[in-house]
């Protein structure tokens, strides 16, 4: 198990790609957060969640 | 135009020093922060923190002022047309003529933030488009690890302002807004909404300099 977004989820040894194109992120409108560090978007798919992680991504809308 | 004399150097320093207290405002006066976007939020944050005597701000936008800002961006309508990086600075030097402006008009990109980021000590993010938005986010906090970073998301539509928050993502990145609220779902954008977001970031940027034990 590792904790997205606040939620327990069972997503240990999925690449980070993998994870978001299953819940549905938009990646070009996104940034994430793992284990405090960000995770630059050219290394999304070499990324493998593991357990334990703490992952937070933030979904951006528009407007400013 | 008018032209009557407007007060000195010293005289502005110690109005700010009056309210604001010596401390703070000399924290201030030494910090620089960079705007990226001046549309509604970046020109309500420029003049909320060139009010408070921030030493230098960077201000980018490659834009010109249209029409349809004028009922949320801090432009005059007689600015329709110019660039806003100039006519911000236009108006900026008429409110708080001693801030230390550094004007681009230009487009940021991953390609030339460190460029034109690299003196700030704080940068706000204040573009409208979500991808933009997120493409700063990465190229400030990976490509540099001292700098604090203060984005919004979720301002638009006309609910409650009481949504409108401060979140601490992580050590270096703060993020204010509603967080849901998108202008691609047609539901408008409101000045005073989107002052309210602007003064988030203004009034994080402004506790970060001062070290607040809780920002």
């Amino acid at each position: 198990m590792l904790k997205i977004n606040g939620e327990n989820v069972d997503a240990a040894g999925k690449t980070l790609a993998q994870y978001l194109a299953e819940a549905g992120f938009n990646q070009v409108r996104i940034a994430v957060e793992r284990n405090g560090e960000i995770v630059p978007k050219a290394k999304y798919g070499e990324t493998v969640l593991a357990e334990g992680d703490c992952v937070e991504v933030v979904n951006f809308v528009g407007g400013g | 135009m008018d032209c009557r004399p407007v007060p000195s150097r010293e005289e502005i320093f110690a109005a700010l020093e009056k309210k604001q207290g010596s401390v703070a405002t000399a924290k201030l006066q030494a910090a620089t922060v960079a705007i990226c976007g001046l549309g509604g939020l970046g020109s309500n944050i420029a003049i909320s923190l060139a009010r408070s005597g921030i030493g230098k701000l960077i201000l980018i936008d490659f834009d010109t002022v249209d029409i349809t800002n004028l009922h949320r961006q801090q432009y005059k309508a007689s600015q329709v047309g110019l660039p806003k990086a100039s006519a911000l600075l236009e108006n900026l030097k008429e409110i708080a003529p001693y801030v230390q402006y550094e004007v681009h008009n230009e487009k940021v990109t991953a390609e030339n933030a460190v460029r034109l980021l690299e003196d700030a000590d704080i940068v706000c993010e204040a573009f409208d488009r979500a991808d933009a938005k997120a493409m700063l986010v990465d190229v400030v906090l990976e490509q540099f690890p001292q700098k604090t970073l203060v984005a919004a998301s979720g301002m638009a539509g006309f609910d409650s302002g009481n949504a409108i928050l401060t979140r601490k993502v992580t050590g270096r990145f703060y993020l204010c807004g509603d967080g849901k609220s998108d202008v691609d779902q047609d539901i408008g954008l409101t000045a005073p909404r989107v002052m309210l977001c602007a003064a988030h970031q203004a009034l994080t940027v402004i506790r970060l300099i001062l070290g607040e034990k809780d920002a």
